[in-house]
């Protein structure tokens, strides 16, 4: 649905050139809720902000829809009339809402309807029924500066879905929401996402943001993507870092000779009991030395710890067992050998 | 001097001032606000941005409004006969109050428009708005509060522009105050010229906050307006963990 290929953006202030992105290339797929996730400064909201070109990339192309908007881009600054029609198709939430404070909501959630050329009574009752969507259908004659931080994003959805878009980005949407009111807009974001077939690109700083709603994502630094994948594959991914921190696993090995493995299982592969039967079949004992299950992105995932009795060259079978049942499988000390188990 | 005397004299004046700030306010408006807009518009990092554009604006304004008042009337005296046929009356003087007023509104709805943040503007470009539509429902009504007070200044500091222009056969509260104050001695005619201009002052410095301030609240501002993102730099490094 998204796909960017070697996007670039350079910025020159004052003489300096800041390199904000350095050859991105993204593939968002069609209704799924994509969490980039990185540091300030990364470069997420350049991102972002070249998915609609908002911002002009140095170079790369942009492809939302099938459409490549890095060709509509007009001369100069000013957008052409072609991309201001594909942005109408695209919503964008902010981390600040940005509502206009001389409008109330429903004046609001209308503009884009204006934008689109509506008639009056076909704006108000779309603008009407998207605030019912949201939750706010009580507060249409309110202006924003009345409502809360939560009511106010939700304001800004019903606003960035008025042109039926296709795809929504999400810039920091929950960033500046305390954490109820982040998970309850998180879970708003989900069931758009489920219930209109809504492509969902978001950016975050907050692991619990893609923890939460994330079909997949991706690691950014320094203006680069440095992990991607489905949530699942990420978790079967070992070393990976996103993994670790969206679930991280703990327990200290006992001493001695064994082996340290570190076990991710998630959907069929969480309810069959795998660890009895490795022990039965290969007639070993296990130590389970932490674990945790946890819902991510709406999945039960299960991390475990375990040591095996021995070396590594003498677990190579079982661990070979464990890989076949499906299971993420990373063990300690070892190089990381990449995982094709989670993946579709 | 008598009341009776002094009353028509008065009413007169009042009414051909009001006649000349009133047209020149409503000229200056309608040509500073465009012209306002223009200078943010076309400066560095504004939707349009055009250099030389910008910096013709730039000059014509600076220049005209740091032309003293008596100076700019005389050197429009050309430019005054050609459009009213005349130099001399109310309606001569409001060509060249209109024309020191332009570029002294335009620089202040810079100021305003400039306030305005950012983020809405971009929120609008998401939106595929074009950049009228930017102009239309973004800057002039989220500036609109700053720009009704740059309105009531410049209805009062065109006030003061008139009484000079009162002097040039304008007539006006000025012109009463010059004429019979200064000339003829009469020191009570004159301290009602001051009181009404006092007055008159007052009340229209009160009626522009009153409505800047009815605006500003209705979009329900509680006290001063937000720090604003400025328009024309996108902040480098705002990044998410500024926000708290
Ligand atoms: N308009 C700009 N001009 C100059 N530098 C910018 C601009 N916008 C962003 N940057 C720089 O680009 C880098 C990436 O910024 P940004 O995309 O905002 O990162 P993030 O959203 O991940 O915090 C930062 O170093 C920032 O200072
Ligand atoms: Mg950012």
């Amino acid at each position: 649905m998204i796909t960017t290929t070697g996007l670039t953006k350079v910025y020159r202030a004052r003489g300096r050139e800041i390199t904000a992105l350095d050859g991105v290339d993204l593939h968002v797929r069609e209704g799924e809720v994509y969490g980039v996730i990185g540091r300030s400064g990364a470069g997420k909201s350049s991102l972002i902000r070249c998915v609609n070109l908002l911002e002009r990339p140095t170079a790369g192309t942009v492809t939302v829809a099938g459409q490549d908007l890095t060709a509509l881009a007009g001369r100069g600054r000013r957008a052409s009339r072609e991309l201001r029609a594909a942005r109408s198709r695209t919503g964008m939430v902010f981390q600040h809402f940005h509502l206009l404070s001389s409008r109330t909501v429903q004046d609001n959630v209308e503009l884009p309807l204006e934008i689109l050329g509506h008639s009056r009574g076909k704006r108000a009752r779309k603008a009407r029924e998207l605030l019912e969507l949201v939750g706010l259908g009580e507060r249409a004659t309110a202006y924003p500066a009345q409502l809360s931080g939560g009511q106010k994003q939700r304001v800004g959805i019903a606003r960035a879905l008025a042109g039926d878009p296709k795809v929504l980005l999400s810039d920091e949407a929950t960033s500046a929401l305390d954490p109820k009111t982040t998970r309850s807009i998180l879970r708003l974001l989900r069931e758009l996402n489920r219930e209109l077939g809504l492509t969902v690109l978001l950016i975050t700083h907050e692991m619990d943001v893609v923890k939460a709603v994330c079909d997949s994502a991706a690691l950014m630094e320094n203006g680069r993507i440095v992990e991607s994948g489905t949530v699942p594959q990420l978790l079967g991914t070992p070393d990976s870092r996103l993994a670790r921190a969206l679930f991280p696993v703990s327990g200290d090995p006992l001493g001695g000779e064994g082996t340290v493995v570190d076990v991710t299982f998630h959907g069929e592969a969480a309810a069959r009991p795998v660890i009895s039967r490795l022990s039965r079949t290969y007639n070993i004992d296990i130590s389970i030395l932490g674990a945790a299950m946890d819902t991510v992105g709406g999945r039960q995932v299960g991390r475990m710890r375990l040591e095996l009795p021995g070396h590594y060259e003498e677990n190579v079978v079982p661990i070979g067992f464990l890989r076949e049942q499906g299971l993420g499988v990373q063990v300690q000390g070892r190089p990381a050998r990449l995982a094709e188990e989670g993946a579709e | 001097m008598t009341w009776s005397e002094m009353q028509p004299l008065l009413s007169q004046a009042c009414w051909d001032t009001l006649y000349m700030v009133g047209w020149s306010t409503l000229i200056a408006v309608l040509g500073g606000l465009p012209l306002g807009i223009l200078l943010v518009l076309t400066d560095r990092g504004g939707l349009v941005h055009n250099a030389a554009v910008n910096k013709v604006i730039g000059q014509i304004v600076n220049i005209a409004r740091s032309l003293p008042f008596i100076i700019l009337m005389v050197a429009l005296m050309g430019f005054t006969r050609w459009i009213t046929g005349t130099t001399i009356g109310r309606e001569a003087a409001i060509v060249p109050l209109a024309t020191g007023a332009i570029p002294f509104y335009a620089r202040l709805v810079e100021t305003s428009v400039r306030e305005v943040d950012g983020g809405l503007v971009e929120a609008v470009q998401a939106m595929g708005g074009s950049t009228w539509k930017v102009v239309r429902s973004v800057l002039v009504p989220e500036s609109l509060p700053s720009l009704i007070s740059g309105a009531t200044t410049t209805v009062v500091a065109l006030i003061g522009y008139s009484a000079m222009a009162g002097t040039v056969g304008a007539g006006g509260l000025g012109d009463i105050a010059v004429r019979y104050g200064y000339q003829r001695f009469e020191t009570g005619l004159m301290w009602i010229t001051v009181s009404i201009l006092a007055v008159v002052i007052s009340l229209i410095q009160f009626a522009g906050d009153l409505a800047a301030r009815r605006l500003h609240r209705r979009g329900g501002h509680p006290g001063p307006a937000p720090r604003p993102r400025p328009l024309r730099t996108a902040a480098p490094g705002a990044g998410p963990t500024d926000a708290r």
